[in-house]
This record gives structure tokens, C-alpha cells and sequence, in this order.
């Protein structure tokens, strides 16, 4: 069924993917060379989310993480803890308030963003943290020297840090399943998702879904995709009926803060100009006025 | 050597009361810093993933390198801008730079989750120019380096034709004097080059320490965040520069019992006001361009930190250091050159932690015990460490007739006793 609806999905959007290429020819070829329109993305409908936490415990058996029994991630008390995500738990689901909801209620699922132009990996000083073209942003614990610099840039506050390993603690978040996208498959949380609440392909495919749900329901959501510009655009995408904030979602510009620094780092170091020419400057008074003052020298005797 | 500085190692007893005191606080820093190594950074600090970084950073890493910035603007007001009366001071800032830099890399290694990884920025393949903080590392370790260097004709000056090794070691006088004579030669031709490299690193990485913020618009309270903070960063850096010598200096001479350089502090005041007034200017023009001026009399913490910040650190220094009075006052000299030294400590600290917001904050950040006791016995060690050096190198200045009585009290000494080291 899945297929299916994909397929025919796609099919509807070839019809209006020139259009909307002609719209966002910006976004065909970011800073960073890629092409987000081609990422994989994964679009989270949070007005389709039941709460199961299934994607939790899908990750968690897919990374190995916190050692809980079956029966903790059936604990609907844990949707209304204000949870984070932690160095053994990859993603997490909390309830916000959504008064449109039958429930009253939201679920909102947390997990790396996996953003087009990552703060965390401008930030990383050895290059531990890269976006990958396909779409995830990975860590590379070999290079990593444990600054903690990924952590303090990321705008949405999810890497998470092995502070309890003494010797080889690491930074921890969500890889995008990496691993099972190269072997075709969705990440498991995808997967395992019963309400299509979680829908996997590309980010271009991604954003046609999200605004096709929108006109088809329009009073069911926020006429916006969270995450389409956001930071510079992310590769996960949110859908939400109450306004993003109140389910969880920082309010953010829409250029990368990456941007920002990378743009006063290389004012300053490109081709290494501007140093050069203060250290030429500071020698040219160095020797001038060295001259001045052996001629006051001179003539004070 | 110059007309206006007489260096010589100073006499002093190394154990008094203050030292013996200091050295209790830095075993106590040793004992958490071994702590750290041993339990790790979740027993031994109040990091977490809100707040990832502490006042091991804010403190001893980005307020360390601040402090240390005496050195290279001295350097670069004795050696560049030749204002050769000031040449007394350039040996003490330049030892403060050198142990203040040396500190703040003991204290990053132990913030670093992988401080055995320290080196990867120096392999070509990691180089991650886009990073400001890949930038700080580079020149901090280049810096180092080029103090390590400033710092040979002293070692220089001290041994050379006085080479005097004993019993077993006695065949490497010879060899020990032609490298001194060889260091000697080279450096008194070369020096300049490091000096001015000194300060262009230390241009670039005082303001890139503040472009590290730059990447957080979105957690930092828009008092301090601003795109214009590695600006903000440089001037603060260089503003603190003469202050901090004067703070040492005053404290130095006190507990060495050597008349304070009164002269060279009281002239080199004078740039101290002008520097924080542009500070300050460029400060509240930032404030204004970004439409955040309301957020300083809201009386919520933020403004009060910010109230504090600038009421301290630069309008009571500008007030003050204006009156010339002030200036030729030692205690006024020092209460004013040790408020904006507070001063960069509390703008420091402000924007690495008191601005920084995290998203889902649930608890503040406060320092554990264990960091607090590494910060206290950093700078207690770096003390010590000074007056260990100060008791062997000619790095401060003395009066020409005691400097003269007591280069003669030495020939003696030296005559009698046929060694200067072991």
C-alpha cells in the first residue's frame, strides 16, 4: 500500500515538480555543493502521531541503545516528561498541548534534524561532524577531541555527549540510520511507524506530500513545513496544527547561523590577505618608528 | 641591554605564608583535576548536554587567554610602536602571556572529552577551516610557541658564559655554551619577526574566541550575542592588556618588596581610558544597530549581569584612569586597573555562560566543586609559577643601584661558591 501511494504521490508531483524547481532554483545547489531537493528526508505529521512511541523502541533496538525492558516504552507517562534526547536514546516522542487534538494533545517526535547547512558540523574544528550528500549529518568518533563545540552550536539542542565514559566518551544522535539507507531501507523508526505520522524519500518528494496534505486539510494544519527553511532548510520536515513553538519547535531565522561565522572566518582568513597585511603594517611602524626614535635619541643629546 | 630596564633575578624566599597558602589551593586543584582523570567529566562537573560548556572554558580558557593579552599589546607598544620608556614591563607581560597560555592549555586538556586527541587539528587532513574554534587552537599553539621563543634571550642572558655544570655533567659545559652563544647570535637578528607574528596571532584568535558565539543567534541573550563579537572580543583583549600588567605589576613589587614601577604604570595608564572608551562606544553603537538597548534596563538578571559588567569593568576604569591623579596614585592605579581586569572576567563569563540559553533548560548551570577547585588552582599555580621563574630569570626590573649592589653581592656569591646552577 505503501508503494502505492508513493508512486501514485510521485506521479502527482511530476506534474508540478518544474513549477516548483522554477521556485526554489536557490535550493538546487546549496553552499555546502549538495542538492537538499535529492536528500533523503523524512516528513513528521505530528497531527497523525498516536503517541505509540514504536519509533523509540525501534531505534533503540536499532542502535543497541538503553537497555530497557519492553515494557517502558509502552509507558505513555513518559509523553509528559519535556524528555530530550540522550546519548542512549536517539529519539524521543513528548506530548504538547494541541487543543484542536481529540486528545487534547500532540506528539511530537525529537531527533536530529539532520540540517542542510549544520552548525555542528561549521563548528567542529577536526571535521568529526559532516553532511553527508545524501542527506545524514555523521560523526566520526576517531576524529572527535571531545570539545563539546557541536553540542553548544546546535540550534536545536540534540547532540548529546558520553559524559559518564571516562576515556573514550562520545558525541551520540541520530545517524539517519545510515547503514539501513545504504541497504535500501527506511530508518527503522520510519519503518515501524503505523500512522504514516513518519513518511520517507526525498526531500523534494518530502515537501510535495507535506503541502499536499495541507491544501487536502487545510484547517487540520499550520499552512507551513517546519524545517523547509528553517537554519537554512533540514532534512526532516514537521507538519503541526497547533504553531511549531508550542509543540516543541524553536523559532528560527531562516539563514544558517554556520553561515554567519563562516562568513567573518573567511573575511578574515581567506588566502590568509588580511593577516599577511597587518603583519606587513605592524613591521613598516616597527621600522619607521624605530628610525624616529634613535633620531629623537640623537637629538636629545 | 636598555637604558631603562635593569632585569635580574629577584631574591626572594620562595615559602612565606601567601605562597604556602597558594600552594595548598593548587594540590587541592591537582587532587580534582586528577578527580576528572579518573571519574570523568559527568562525576567530576555540572556539564550536560543543555550547558556543554563551563567556566573551564569560560574561565580558564577564554578569560585565560584575555588575561594573558598584556603580552602582546606591551610587545606591540615597546617593540613596534618603540615607546622604548615602557621597556621594564615588556619581560613581566611577557612572562604573564607565556604562563598564562601555558595555563589555559593544562585547563583545556581537561575540559576535552578525548584530550588525547589534542593534536588532531595540527594533521592536515582534520583541518576544518570553517570552525572559528579550529582557528583558536592553530594560533594558540603557534602563539605558545612564539612566547616559548620571546622567552630564550632571557634564558640566554641568564646562562650565558656561565655555564657551570658539576661532577658527571661537566663535559656538557662546553656544549651547553656554544648552544647559548648560537641561540644568542640568530635570535638577536630574528626576534622581530616573532614579535610581530606574536601580535597578529594574537589579533586573530582573541576575536576568534569571540566568533566561537557567533554560531548560537538563536540560544544567546541579545545583550552579548552580536555578529560583531569577535570585534567586541579583539577590544576588550586589547583594553585589558595594560591594566593586567598593572594589576601584576602593583601586586609583584608588593610582595617582592621592591618600589612599584610608578613611573612606567602611572604613563602607560593613560592609554587604558581611551582604549575602553572606543571599547565602550563601539559596545552601545552594537547595542543600538541591534535594536537592543530596551533589554538593559528591564532589572531581570540579564541586565543586571550587563549593568555590573559595564559599570565595573568600563565606566569605573574610564572615570577613574581619566583623572591623572588617579594615575599617579598607586591604590588608585590599582583599584581601577584590577576593576577592568574584573571587568573582561565578567564579560567573559557573561557571554559564555550567563547569555547562553539553552532551549529546554530545565536547571541552571552552576560549577561542581571539582571545577571550581581546578579554576582557583590553575591561577594559584600560575602565581607560583611566576615567582618560581621571576627567582631565576632577569625578568623584573629593579632601581639601577640595587640592581647594581646586587649584581655585585652575585659576582662574589658566584666567585665563592664556583656555581650559578647545578
Amino acid at each position: 500500500m505503501d508503494k502505492s501511494r508513493r508512486k501514485f504521490l510521485s506521479t502527482a508531483a511530476a506534474a508540478t515538480a518544474t513549477a516548483t524547481m522554477m521556485a526554489t532554483t536557490g535550493h538546487t545547489s546549496d553552499r555546502l555543493g549538495h542538492n537538499p531537493d535529492e536528500m533523503f528526508s523524512v516528513l513528521v505529521d505530528s497531527t497523525a502521531c498516536i503517541g505509540c512511541r514504536k519509533c523509540e523502541y525501534a531505534c533503540n533496538k536499532t542502535h543497541e541503545l538503553a537497555d530497557h525492558p519492553p515494557a517502558y516504552f509502552e509507558d505513555q507517562t513518559q509523553l509528559q516528561l519535556g524528555r530530550r534526547p540522550q546519548h542512549d536514546a536517539f529519539t524521543v516522542v513528548n506530548a504538547y498541548e494541541d487543543k484542536g487534538a481529540k486528545e487534547g494533545e500532540a506528539y511530537v517526535k525529537v531527533q536530529c534534524m539532520h540540517c542542510n547547512d549544520p552548525a555542528c558540523v561549521s563548528a567542529c574544528l577536526v571535521g568529526a561532524l559532516t553532511k553527508e550528500s545524501h542527506g545524514p549529518v555523521m560523526y566520526d568518533t576517531w576524529k572527535c577531541m571531545g570539545c563539546r563545540y557541536c553540542l553548544v552550536a546546535c540550534p536545536f539542542q540534540i547532540p548529546a555527549y558520553e559524559y559518564h565514559d571516562v576515556l573514550t566518551p562520545r558525541v551520540r544522535k541520530c545517524t539517519f540510520c545510515t547503514e539501513r539507507l545504504h541497504e535500501g531501507k527506511k530508518p527503522a523508526c520510519v519503518e515501524i511507524c503505523p500512522n504514516e505520522a513518519l513518511v520517507f524519500g526525498t526531500r523534494k518528494e518530502m515537501l510535495d506530500i507535506a503541502y499536499g496534505r495541507i491544501s487536502a486539510n487545510p484547517q487540520r494544519y499550520q499552512d507551513h513545513v517546519y524545517g523547509e527553511y528553517e537554519i537554512g532548510g533540514t532534512s526532516w520536515l514537521y507538519l503541526a496544527r497547533a504553531d511549531f513553538q508550542t509543540a516543541g519547535l524553536p523559532l528560527l531565522d531562516n539563514q544558517s547561523p554556520a553561515e554567519i561565522t563562516e562568513n567573518i572566518q573567511h573575511g578574515l582568513f581567506k588566502s590568509f590577505l588580511p593577516p599577511l597585511a597587518l603583519y606587513g603594517l605592524l613591521g613598516l611602524i616597527m621600522h619607521t618608528s624605530g628610525q624616529r626614535e634613535k633620531s629623537e635619541e640623537s637629538t636629545d643629546a | 641591554m636598555h637604558d631603562h630596564e635593569y632585569p635580574m633575578p629577584i631574591r626572594v624566599p620562595f615559602f612565606t605564608t601567601g605562597t604556602k597558602v597558594l600552594f595548598g589551593i593548587v594540590c587541592l586543584g591537582l587532587l580534582a583535576f586528577a578527580y576528572r582523570f579518573v571519574f570523568g567529566l559527568g562525576a567530576a562537573t555540572n556539564l550536560d548536554n543543555q550547558y556543554p560548556w563551563g567556566i573551564w572554558i569560560a574561565v580558564d580558557v577564554a578569560t585565560g587567554v584575555a588575561l594573558a593579552a598584556g603580552g602582546f599589546t606591551t610587545a606591540a607598544l615597546v617593540e613596534i610602536f618603540h615607546k622604548e620608556k615602557y621597556h621594564a614591563i615588556v619581560r613581566p607581560a611577557l612572562l604573564t602571556a607565556l604562563l598564562g597560555y601555558t595555563f589555559v592549555v593544562i585547563g583545556l586538556f581537561g575540559d576535552l572529552g578525548r584530550y588525547y586527541n589534542v593534536w588532531h587539528p595540527m594533521i592536515p587532513n582534520m583541518w576544518q577551516g570553517n570552525s572559528a574554534l579550529f582557528e583558536v587552537g592553530i594560533c594558540v599553539m603557534i602563539y605558545l610557541t612564539v612566547l616559548y621563543i620571546e622567552f630564550i634571550p632571557i634564558v640566554v642572558e641568564r646562562f650565558k658564559g656561565r655555564v657551570n655544570f658539576r661532577g658527571s655533567l661537566k663535559s656538557l659545559n662546553k656544549i651547553t655554551e656554544f648552544v647559548l652563544s648560537i641561540a644568542d647570535t640568530t635570535l638577536k637578528k630574528v626576534t622581530f619577526l616573532f614579535i610581530i607574528a606574536g601580535v597578529v596571532l594574537s589579533c586573530l584568535h582573541q576575536s576568534s574566541l569571540g566568533t566561537l558565539m557567533v554560531i548560537v543567534p538563536s540560544k544567546m541573550h541579545p545583550l552579548w550575542y552580536s555578529p560583531f563579537l569577535p570585534l567586541l572580543f579583539l577590544l576588550s583583549a586589547i583594553s585589558v592588556g595594560f591594566p593586567m600588567v598593572i594589576f601584576e605589576s602593583i601586586l609583584a613589587s608588593r610582595s617582592f618588596k621592591l618600589p612599584p614601577e610608578k613611573k612606567v604604570l602611572s604613563s602607560i595608564a593613560k592609554y587604558v581610558p581611551v582604549l575602553l572608551t572606543v571599547y565602550f562606544i563601539i559596545r552601545m553603537l552594537d547595542l543600538v544597530y541591534r535594536d537592543a538597548l530596551g533589554f538593559i534596563f528591564t532589572f531581570d538578571s540579564y541586565s543586571i549581569a550587563f549593568l555590573i559588567e559595564m559599570m565595573v569593568g568600563v565606566i569605573f576604569p574610564i572615570v577613574m584612569l581619566f583623572n591623572p591623579r588617579v594615575r599617579r596614585s598607586m591604590l588608585g592605579l590599582f583599584v581601577s586597573a584590577s576593576a577592568a581586569v574584573i571587568g573582561v572576567v565578567i564579560n567573559r563569563i557573561n557571554v559564555y555562560l550567563v547569555a547562553y540559553q539553552p532551549l529546554y533548560s530545565t536547571e541552571s548551570y552552576f560549577p561542581s566543586i571539582f571545577e571550581i577547585a581546578v579554576t582557583i588552582g590553575l591561577f594559584s599555580g600560575l602565581v607560583l609559577a611566576y615567582r618560581v621563574v621571576v627567582r631565576i630569570f632577569p625578568v623584573i626590573s629593579v632601581d639601577k643601584t640595587i640592581y647594581d649592589s646586587e649584581m655585585e653581592k652575585s659576582m662574589h656569591l658566584s666567585k665563592k661558591s664556583g656555581q650559578v646552577t647545578k
